[in-house]
């Protein structure tokens, strides 16, 4: 696939661009966050998007979806973050849909796919259980108990918690930490006896939280896929999710370099703007380098997962390991270059930043990334 | 059978039967690719007859129009002779300053009499140009060259002296921008002209570079003559052909960025051996490889967009200078890398225990590549200026 957009995807983008822009800024974020807002997102909104197809973008016609792929989907993750607009798209469609298209029997695809495409059902992934990603070191277990499986373990960063109507908890029914084998994947639902759920609050002001399981009883129906054998369609699930990451950090870096560049042609100091010295003009120069090679990569990690690319977790780490370099720089330089406005809360940027670095951790940082790459790569 | 089809078992043919044994292995580099010339210089006898064949088809050049001694071919065509030459590892038959640089500007500014005399013995390798641009107080600012042409009716006499000219001791010709009027502001009152080095009023010495190797030479001209049917374009108007050429060597400059054969990863796995989980045991060195190859396939990605865009008749603005900056940083990255993981045997001149001295050598030539062809700084600033629209200073 030629790496350049066709119509419909320069249509998609635009028309998303558009939408947000409107109806889900970072006045909007900020406005969610100072009404401590449960959520962390405007139900009007999802539904809107969900009307648009955003919820099924990359969900297959023949399960309600539209089919655009993930390039498209990419496409509207760029553009929320763009504006950092708070949704559901992270944590329902690129995650979990993702996953159950991996996993799912038929059956569970039919019932789940539909309904996440429309909008009306949230679906959380329930992975990671310390400060850091290492999905294999899942430790949270389920033993089988009467045809049932019983859970017991906690989980962090489960994305949109409060609002999830269903989890995807991944626990251990054999094995021991550290191995791939013996991770299975549960569909748990939400008000399951035994199962708590805690708000966090993180920097971002998105709604994240934790999954308490207290010998929650579990039917093996629930089980997404065969028992034991996760691994394989979790990591995969786990490239695309860290391609969609990159998509948003794309457009959180574009966005701060572009607010940066305004700043610099029109803030004057010593009698002349300071975008004129060429300390900051080079080092504007090159971080648009940067992002140029940013986005080039972004986009072709979305053709790889369309296009059945077979080294998708060497591209996956690639992008997601460039991504959070470029995003890293750019916010950093954004608040340098800003001076002492770009610290107040009262000026955008900040938002910027903190909503870049939740991003950057969410399943792999930059440091676990690279170190994937370089295995990848043989070396 | 489609016509392209039929093109690629014609010429999968014709290479079987034309292509010398000798001439079926990969150029070892830069000196191993015949250069022309009236003088020319053959490593290999098959050099000469490899490059009279191909010359006869046009295919030395095989996208210049058949009028002036190209092969005519079409994109498509193009990209079959060079699969197919690919693929029995068929070495170019010639490569030179006249092809990549001269020609490309004749094309897009000569007259047709300056492309009927000049092209066709580019494409048969009869003359080797080269580039008289630099001069000792001209390197980044090359606007402000003094090199001076008095105009004497049917020709101009010339005055000055070039710096960094490629292989000038070994040229025929030179493409040369000179001042032909002082009266303007700088870039007014530059003039492309061409003309022959073999005359009493040119004189060449090579400068031996830091690698011990001499590819660059100062070229003096003490009353050298250039005929006026050797202007090329209009007099004064030859800013705009220099810009025109930059932009083309930028490309080729950026080049050195792609992805080299076998990785630096794999390279350094060879030498300096794994850890018990498989990864490169000295795991300072893996990042600094890792975040490399990280960087040139997101450059290589870049590459591949910018040519997809430019096909869908989008352009990224001054891509050249990306791709300059980007590609010759990379560069100068991985022969730095290729140093740490060959270690002390990396900085020997000679002999099998030293690499034959080709790893310092590149090393130390790498460094030259972010300073010509518009330095890094340069580059950074045409980025600041013509895309960012931040002001001058």
């Amino acid at each position: 696939m030629a790496l350049v957009l066709n119509e419909e995807q320069v249509m998609l983008k635009e028309s998303a661009a558009g939408f947000l822009a409107e109806n889900a800024t970072v006045t909007h974020l900020r406005a969610l966050r100072d009404s401590n807002s449960e959520r962390g997102f405007s139900d009007d909104v999802w539904n809107e998007m969900a009307q648009m197809g955003w919820a099924g973008i990359a969900i297959p016609e023949a399960f309600g979806g539209l089919g655009y792929g993930y390039t498209g989907l990419g496409l509207l993750l760029e553009q929320a973050g763009r504006n950092l607009s708070a949704s559901p798209l992270q944590s329902t469609v690129l995650v979990a849909a993702t996953l159950i298209g991996e996993l799912g029997s038929s059956q569970q695809k039919e019932e789940l796919l539909p309904a996440i495409a429309a909008g009306q059902k949230l679906i959380s992934l329930a992975l990671q259980e310390g400060p850091h990603h290492a999905p294999q070191q899942s430790a949270l277990s389920a033993t089988l108990n009467e045809g049932d499986y019983i859970l017991s373990g906690t989980k962090l960063m489960v994305l949109d918690a409060v609002s999830a109507h269903t989890f995807i908890v991944i626990a251990r029914t054999s094995g021991t930490p550290d191995e791939e084998q013996g991770l299975s994947a549960f569909l748990l639902d939400a008000g399951t006896a035994g199962l708590t759920v805690e708000r966090r609050s993180l920097v971002d002001s998105r709604s994240a939280g934790a999954l308490v399981c207290d010998n929650v009883r579990v039917p093996a129906a629930n089980l997404l896929g065969a028992p034991g054998s996760a691994w394989v369609g979790l990591n995969r699930a786990l490239d695309i999710a860290n391609i969609g990451l990159a998509s948003e950090l794309l457009g959180v870096s574009t966005e701060v370099f572009e607010r940066t560049i305004a700043y610099l042609q029109e803030r004057k100091q010593f009698g002349r703007v300071i975008g004129s010295f060429q300390g900051l003009q080079h080092r504007a120069a090159e971080l648009f380098a940067e992002l140029e090679l940013a986005r080039s990569i972004v986009l072709k990690a979305l053709h790889a997962i369309d296009d059945g690319d077979q080294e998708l977790s060497l591209i996956a780490s690639a992008a997601k390991a460039k991504l959070c370099e470029v995003a890293q720089r750019a916010t950093n330089e954004a608040i340098q270059m800003h001076g002492g406005i770009g610290m107040t809360d009262e000026y955008e940027i900040g938002f910027f930043i903190k909503r870049a670095r939740v991003v950057q951790h969410t399943f792999g940082d930059y440091n676990y990334h690279l170190d994937r790459f370089a295995q990848f790569s043989g070396f | 059978m489609s016509d392209l089809e039929q093109f690629r078992q014609e010429t999968r043919v014709w290479l079987q039967e034309n292509c010398p044994e000798a001439m079926r292995q990969q150029a070892k580099g830069f000196e191993d690719i015949f250069n022309g010339g009236r003088n020319p210089e053959f490593i290999h006898p098959d050099q000469k007859l490899w490059c009279d064949r191909m010359a006869a088809r046009g295919w030395t050049v095989p996208h210049w129009p058949r009028e002036y001694g190209g092969g005519g071919l079409s994109k498509e065509e193009v990209r079959v002779l060079a699969q197919e030459m690919a693929a029995i590892r068929a070495r170019p038959a010639l490569s030179s300053f006249g092809i990549s640089m001269l020609g490309p500007a004749l094309l897009h500014f000569g007259s047709e009499e300056q492309k009927l005399e000049h092209l066709p013995k580019i494409v048969r390798g009869e003359i080797r140009w080269c580039q008289g641009y630099s001069e000792p107080n001209s390197g980044s600012d090359l606007a402000s060259l003094a090199t001076k042409a008095e105009d004497k009716g049917d020709h101009y006499v010339i005055n000055g002296q070039k710096i960094w000219t490629s292989y000038a001791d070994k040229s025929d010709w030179i493409f040369c921008l000179v001042r032909t009027d002082n009266s303007g502001t700088k870039h007014e009152g530059i003039s492309f002209v061409l003309f022959d080095m073999a005359q009493e009023g040119v004189t060449t010495r090579p400068i031996k570079l830091i690698s011990g190797s001499s590819p660059f030479c100062e070229t003096f001209f003490d009353n050298a003559i250039a005929d006026k049917k050797n202007l090329v374009g209009e007099e004064g108007k030859g800013w705009t052909i220099a810009k025109y050429l930059l932009t083309h060597e930028r490309e080729m400059i950026s080049a050195f960025g792609a992805a080299p054969k076998k990785s630096v990863g794999q390279v350094a796995l060879d030498s300096i051996g794994a850890d018990a989980s498989g990864r490169l045991s000295n795991s300072i060195l893996r990042q600094n490889i890792a975040q490399y190859q990280l960087d040139t396939m997101a450059f290589g990605a870049t590459m591949a967009r910018v040519g997809d865009e430019s096909k869908a008749g989008k352009g990224l603005g001054a891509a050249s200078s990306i791709f300059k900056y980007y590609g010759t940083e990379l560069n100068k990255r991985r022969n730095e890398l290729n140093l740490a993981v060959c270690g002390e045997s990396g900085l020997g001149w000679e002999g099998e225990e030293y690499h034959q001295g080709v790893v310092s050598r590149d090393w130390l030539r790498s460094k030259g590549n972010s300073i010509e062809g518009g330095t890094s700084e340069v580059q950074l600033n045409i980025i600041a200026k013509r895309v960012l629209g931040l002001p001058d200073a």
